[in-house]
């Protein structure tokens, strides 16, 4: 509620004109009516013609006006709308974008996708019926009991009785409604999310013939769904036939107190006829509401999802402090604590530094916190305890924009995204064309420039081998030669012959670059000047090859299996 | 044109397998409209009741068919609710259906067609233009049956009370007709337009949002908003463009409408005047004539989101029109207990058929063979595994299993024959135990938890929070890529078939994961054929034979002896590695 008005709240004034030319053809046309009664009750009884065409040609008048102003105001409600949600959508987008991964991790990605597409254009459509119907109906409502008053006040009286019923009966469906319809969300996002999943292991599933076992899988998300959907329509069922009834139960009541003023002479048989138009005006204008008003429960849902987001603090607040020194080693790890909410800590108390122009190889079995470390270095996390400083700095000192820029990364489960060749490496940065070329040619990605930085890719580069994916990751990584390289994990689908060949080129062309290389084997991290081992999240070693050799259980045994396994070769 | 008539014509179809539901929902409303129509009436002969004046109002007749009127809007507002009740129960089964039926599709069309189609795209079509089409459904089809039903019965019933005076809809019915229709025909394009936009938008959206994590490692944050951007107007703008267009629907009709009230207003008045009408007939002719446009309006109001279900439509069909794989031939047979024998003949395939990826591939693998394809990145191990597993077929030559070709195999049982443990690792949100067991849901737990500690896993399944009951969120975001890697070997395991395909499948395994899971491995693929797909030799020495691919066809194959001695490009790679 609060987040829609605050989007429309910049078009209010052009919301404002748009409803009041619709409002002044909406009056126009409330005087229809009015004019009948006029021409039958006193008209009619001068029995000259010419009066009647001169007030019939009145209502011609009135109708054209109507028309224009309906017109005009809808479109203009329409601008609004579209307004309304680009900015909607600009701006929960935009929110997504900074928020932290732990953020990320909270909300889940299907939900953010659904509340970015479904909910934004569930208020799209809000925002438009609202200004087209939620405003016309009401006011032909309450236009038709203003009319009425004029016309007869006792009578409209009767019709007036009817409204605060009316209003309960909108006010307690959609409160019913409304957790429903946040429940219908809830349960299209786990359908989504059984679709998506669909598509990314298309052959797993095929592979282990569990097509059928997927069916069934998305038959139960798609029961729920449809469950959901029926308890939060039936609720809105109810609407417009209890509406109609007591709209039409006052008309009952008007028939019978009109008998009587009419019998008392305080009113003509004329006004009782106009009186039952605008009680078929109001009725229409009723069934009208019931419509909006199931998109206004879906639309406050809705609301709701996207404000959720919106009200989430931005969790990185970078302290402005002075600026680095160079004679500060590069990066530093202080007694650094860190958990992915609450599990049991997946780094603890790890320290180490690396100075500028130097290569850190950090190894360690799977899920020892390998990732975590760069993780915490661009600051996609805080940690819990300890800290860590870049060039001198802080890491929460950082503007996280200034802190990244420092950064080529390769990520484990990085993404190559349906753009080009050369615009996924250059993600959006200003390289050259040659910078990229070049940092394609050092990743050892031949087979890029044989196609061109202008051949498209697939979304998640589906068209590419593992190895062909991971060549482009590392010449993303090198492109714009960054200060600080950090490469998780980035060569394991790489054959041996183009690994060889890339680790030479890292060596020649990025000699002076500070670099951390996370590997799996030995061999990777053995040239690097410092070679961090992890277990467990702890530090089970930090030191040059020969060094760890000496003094390291792990690494030796890690080394030792290697080793042995080729030797034996 | 052509193309809508066929669509609404499919629509139809859906809806007509619920004929009974329907029919009652016809006789619903028709039962309901007619007895709301009958007020009209009621309030005219109370109205005229009331015409003569102060003091001469028949009261009792007054109240006579003001009570008939109460009792006949009651009734009238039951059937109403019954009625949309049972719409909304059809619609929703229809969009069920139609759920299941773009499902059934996405799981038999070829894997490339994930490859080249968002997935945002397809999430698309599968929610919200099916809900698109539920909505219009449910509230609209009520509707266009009510309306129909009030228009035919209220000009019937204006036709009877004063001829002459319906004349005047002759004229203003036909107009409001002809401007709908082409209004209509004017939007139909506008509406599509709308339906892709949005697609193309959500499509941007999941990409985007999937990938943050890379997205924030390069400061994207702003360019990406910027793209947002671009998607974003188009997706509004094509709204407007549609909103715009139909703005003039509604009001257009509504002026019709009271082009006619001003009309019956004046001639009903001459009538009256000359003594041919009564003040209650008028007064009926009036709310009748307002029957008759208060749904019309209505129907040109629904017509508009009529379209937009039915370019929502056009855009489920056209997933549901989608190509299946080849389906397997009529007289296919079931692999029955294979012993794992392969043959290859000839085969020749490319993804683009102007660019064929394996060329005259000939080979004879024995059951019980490990066979290891090591070659350049690009230079087709996956391809062929992607032909073993018939995912394709290949474009000549064929494939046996056991003597019979693959061709003439269910697919189902010839990919029952192998477990595949694949580079990208895929888990889905579950439980780690579902994972597991997902090849085979009737294992029982003692065979998952065995197979979990043959992948060396199930110690750091233990220690999850709810042990093999953790529920793996999101992409398995909260595990690492070796513990998603073991699980899926861990899956492979318990599938226990006859053939085993490794397509790089340690690669993201640590090294000394690596060692225990070897071990594991060697188990494993005792007794069964295998093809491993590997670039760490040292992982492939121990084949029985090793296949060197190298673009597009077998460069050369032995074992790893013999293909040392050789001194070819086997040799050279080894020597790549370990010189």
């Amino acid at each position: 509620m609060r987040l829609i008005f605050h989007y429309i709240r910049p078009y209010r004034g052009r919301m404002a004109l748009g409803i009041s030319i619709k409002l002044g053809g909406t009056v126009v046309e409330l005087l229809l009516p009015y004019i009948l009664a006029h021409i039958i009750d006193d008209v009619t009884p001068l029995g000259e013609l010419k009066p009647v065409v001169l007030w019939g040609f009145l209502m011609l008048v009135c109708a054209f006006f109507a028309i224009l102003g309906n017109v005009v105001g809808n479109r203009m409600a329409a601008a609004v709308a579209r307004d309304t949600t680009r900015t909607l959508r600009h701006e929960l987008f935009q929110k997504i974008s900074y928020l932290s991964n732990r953020q990320l991790d909270g909300f889940t990605i299907p939900s953010l996708i659904s509340r970015m597409t479904t909910d934004t254009y569930n208020i799209h459509r809000m925002v438009g019926m609202m200004q087209r119907i939620g405003i016309r109906a009401p006011m032909l409502v309450v236009g038709g009991v203003l009319v009425t008053m004029a016309l007869d006040p006792a009578l409209a009286l009767v019709l007036t009785a009817m409204l605060p019923i009316i209003l309960a009966i909108v006010f307690l469906l959609s409160r019913r409604s409304l957790p429903l319809f946040d429940r219908l969300q809830q349960s299209s996002d786990r359908m989504v999310r059984v679709v998506r999943e669909n598509t990314s292991g298309v052959r797993v599933i095929k592979a282990l013939s569990r097509s059928e076992g997927e069916k069934e899988r998305f038959r139960q998300v798609n029961r729920q769904v449809m469950a959901a959907e029926n308890q939060a329509n039936m609720v809105m069922a109810a609407s417009k036939p209890a509406m109609n009834l007591t709209l039409n139960l006052g008309l009952v009541l008007l028939m019978l107190v009109g008998a009587r003023r009419v019998n008392a002479g305080l009113s003509g048989a004329g006004t009782i006829t106009a009186f039952l138009t605008y009680f078929t005006i109001i009725l229409n204008a009723m069934i009208s509401i019931t419509r909006v008003l199931t998109m206004w429960s879906k639309a406050l849902a809705s609301a709701g999802r996207i404000q959720a987001v919106m009200d989430v603090s931005d969790e990185f607040r970078s302290r402005p402090s002075e600026e680095g020194q160079r004679d500060y080693p590069c990066i530093v790890f202080h007694q650094v604590n860190f958990s992915y909410g609450g599990k049991s800590p997946a780094l603890r108390d790890v320290s180490f530094s690396l100075n500028r122009g130097e290569r850190l190889g950090v190894i360690g079995p799977t899920g020892a916190g390998k990732s975590t470390l760069c993780a915490l270095l661009l600051r996609f996390y805080d940690v819990d305890s300890g800290s860590i400083w870049v060039d001198g700095r802080e890491v929460s000192a950082w503007p996280l924009e200034q802190l990244r820029a420092k950064f080529g990364v390769v990520l484990q489960n990085d993404l190559l995204f349906k753009k080009s060749i050369g615009e996924n490496v250059r993600m959006g940065r200003e390289i050259s064309e040659e910078e990229i070329r070049q940092a394609l040619k050092n990743a050892q990605a031949d087979f890029a420039l044989e196609s061109g930085q202008d051949a498209g890719l697939a979304a998640r580069g589906v068209n590419l081998s593992g190895g062909q994916k991971q060549r482009l990751l590392i010449a993303r990584a090198l492109a714009g030669r960054p200060p600080v390289l950090i490469l998780d994990d980035s060569s394991s689908a790489l054959d041996y012959q183009t690994d060889a060949k890339l680790r030479q080129a890292l060596q020649q062309e990025y000699g002076e670059t500070t670099t951390i290389l996370i590997a799996q084997r030995v061999s990777s991290v053995k040239h690097c000047d410092k070679i961090l081992v992890l277990e467990e999240g702890c530090v089970a070693g930090l030191g040059s090859h020969d060094q760890l050799m000496g003094c390291c259980p792990l690494y030796q045994e890690i080394s030792r299996l290697q080793m042995g396994e080729e030797e034996s070769a | 044109m052509k193309d809508r008539r066929f669509t609404i014509l499919r629509l139809c179809r859906y809806l007509l397998r619920h004929k009974w539901g329907l029919l009652l929902a016809l006789g619903l409303t028709v039962g309901s409209n007619l007895l709301a129509l009958l007020g009209p009436e009621l309030c005219g002969k109370a109205i005229d009741a009331m015409e003569p004046g102060p003091g001469k109002v028949n009261l009792e007749l007054v109240s006579y068919y003001a009570g008939q009127m109460a009792l006949l809007y009651v009734v009238s507002a039951a059937m109403g609710y019954a009625l949309n009740v049972l719409m909304i129960a059809i619609s929703r089964k229809v969009t069920y259906q139609m759920r299941q039926d773009i499902f059934q599709r996405l799981g038999g069309m070829p894997g490339g067609y994930f490859d080249t189609h968002a997935t945002g795209d397809i999430i698309s079509r599968i929610s919200y233009d099916t809900d698109t089409i539920n909505g219009s459904l449910s509230a609209d089809l009520v509707q266009i049956f009510a309306s129909a039903i009030t228009i035919v019965v209220s000009f019937y019933k204006m036709v009877t009370l004063e001829p002459r005076l319906s004349l005047i809809f002759l004229f203003t019915v036909p107009l409001s007709a002809v401007m709908t229709i082409r209004i209509t025909k004017r939007n139909q394009p506008l509406f599509r337009l709308r339906s892709r936009k949005l697609g193309e938008l959500n499509g941007f959206v999941e990409e985007m949002i999937s990938g943050q994590k890379t997205l924030k490692a390069y400061r994207q944050e702003k360019n990406t908003l910027a793209e947002l951007d671009g998607f974003n107007d188009q997706a509004v703008d094509s709204y407007y463009q549609a909103e715009y267009s139909t703005a003039v629907m509604g009001p257009s009709v509504n002026f019709i409408n009271n082009l006619s009230l001003a009309l019956v207003s004046v001639f009903g008045a001459i009538l009256h005047m000359r003594g041919q009408m009564t003040v209650g007939g008028i007064g009926s002719f009036v709310l009748y004539s307002r029957k008759f446009s208060g749904p019309l309006h209505e129907l040109v109001d629904m017509f508009g989101e009529f379209q937009s279900s039915l370019a929502a439509a056009e855009r489920v069909f056209r997933i549901i029109d989608q190509p299946l794989e080849t389906a397997d031939r009529p007289d296919a047979a079931v692999l029955d207990q294979p012993q794992g024998a392969v043959t290859l003949e000839k085969v020749c395939f490319g993804y683009d058929p102007q660019r064929p990826v394996l060329k005259q591939v000939s080979l004879e693998v024995g059951s019980g063979e490990t066979i290891a394809v090591v070659g350049p990145t690009g230079a087709g191990k996956t391809t062929l595994i992607n032909l073993l597993m018939r995912f394709y077929d290949p474009d000549s030559g064929k494939i046996c299993v056991d003597g019979k070709e693959v061709r003439n195999l269910t697919r189902a049982s010839l990919r029952r024959a192998y477990s595949m443990v694949l580079q990208d690792a895929w888990l889905f949100y579950g439980t780690i135990y579902d994972n597991i067991a997902y090849g085979r849901p009737d294992a029982t737990r003692q065979q998952v938890e065995a197979a979990a500690k043959a992948a060396r896993i199930h110690d750091f399944i233990l220690s999850q929070p709810q042990g093999y009951d953790t529920i793996l969120t999101d992409d398995a975001a909260n595990l690492s890529k070796g513990q998603k890697q073991l699980l899926t070997i861990a899956r492979a395991m318990l599938m226990d078939s006859p053939m085993l395909i490794l397509d790089e499948a340690t690669s993201n395994v640590d090294v000394r994961t690596e060692q225990l899971v070897q071990q594991a491995m060697g188990e494993l693929m005792a007794g069964r054929t295998c093809f491993v797909v590997a670039h760490r030799l040292s992982t492939v020495k121990n084949a029985s034979r090793i296949l060197v691919v190298r673009e597009g066809g077998l460069a050369e194959w032995g074992t790893h002896q013999q293909l040392l001695e050789k001194k070819g490009a086997y040799w050279e790679m080894y020597r790549a590695q370990f010189g």
